[in-house]
């Protein structure tokens, strides 16, 4: 990445013009052309940089629901529950951390309903507690990072 | 909140990406049979409904060199976490910050933040930055640094969503 790429990433991930000629105009804004931006945007996305270049959607809006959710595995067990885990389709992602309770996942559904099945499920695979925290409140949603 | 079945389908439609051509709504709009207007009007309604969260690039952490993360909690009290959430949500390395219930006895704690940063060494001193400044230094807190990734995906339920975002 050089000095370009680093202006176009930091000033995208805020967000991207809805115009007739988004590109054009985005490109402006960043003193570039159109065909080097889009160039560079396509380079970035098949470098792996970007993992893609559109929307977040709220799930919740649609109709689906999302929770985040921890287990505490005893270690000889970890590999094993993890693969339980990570065996449901809902499961978003799993991350082990250093805690009592070592092991977060996010379950993503199409209905709240299936939230509480996919749990239960988990429960009676591993024998295990899961511990569920669905968001009461979201202060900031950014996931951007100045590169 | 209601989404329509047309709106639905445009958000299908671009949920992979936005095509890298000169008037990529119109390219969208050809694909589903709307106008390029009618499209740009119903991207406009869904981001300022909030169903749409965010629409720009969105990048891989890692790639970009924010080789740490961390998901940092607090315990406080529940009638100061909004004002200290929003607070914290304005730090730049702050890149979630969620309420979430506590699970006593085992899960005492209350305000969730994810910080990423370059190195764990960096993380800590964000993370003792942010508890200085922000009043969080008063109450209980913990740090939990990921060991491992297992999984990192969509969920597949037809429209993604930010998964790092639950």
């Amino acid at each position: 990445m050089d000095t370009v790429d680093r202006r176009i990433v930091n000033a995208l991930q805020g967000g991207f013009p809805i115009s007739e000629c988004p590109y054009e105009d985005a490109a402006r804004d960043l003193g570039l052309t159109q065909g080097e931006l889009i160039e560079r945007l396509k380079r970035l996305c098949a470098d792996g940089v970007l993992s893609r270049f559109g929307p977040l959607y709220d799930a919740e809006q649609l109709g689906g629901a999302v929770t985040l959710a921890a287990l505490s595995v005893p270690g000889e067990r970890f590999e094993a529950v993890a693969d339980l885990v990570n065996a449901h389709p809902e499961i978003a992602h799993n991350y082990a951390r250093d805690h009592a309770l070592n092991m977060w996942f996010v379950i993503a559904t199409e209905t709240p309903e299936r939230i509480r099945q996919v749990i239960e499920d988990i429960e009676a695979e591993t024998s295990l507690t899961v511990y569920n925290m669905p968001k009461i409140n979201e202060f900031y949603i950014g996931l951007n990072l100045a590169v | 909140m209601w989404v329509s079945e047309t709106d639905r389908e445009l958000l299908a439609e671009i949920e992979g990406g936005l095509p890298l051509v000169r008037d990529p709504y119109a390219e969208i709009g050809r694909r589903i049979g709307l106008s390029e207007a009618d499209v740009i009007d119903r991207l406009r309604a869904l981001v300022d409904r909030g169903v749409i969260k965010r629409f720009g690039l969105v990048v891989r952490h890692r790639e970009l060199g924010y080789l740490a993360n961390a998901m940092v909690v607090w315990d406080v009290p529940d009638d100061l976490v909004q004002t200290i959430g929003q607070r914290a949500g304005t730090y730049p390395f702050v890149t979630l910050c969620y309420r979430r219930p506590r699970r006593l006895p085992r899960w005492p704690y209350n305000l969730f933040c994810m910080i990423h940063g370059r190195d764990r060494i960096t993380v800590r001193e964000q993370i003792a930055r942010l508890n200085a400044e922000t009043g969080l230094d008063d109450y209980d807190h913990a740090v939990l640094f990921s060991r491992r990734r297992f999984k990192q995906c969509g969920a597949q339920y037809g429209i993604r969503t930010a998964p790092e975002a639950a």
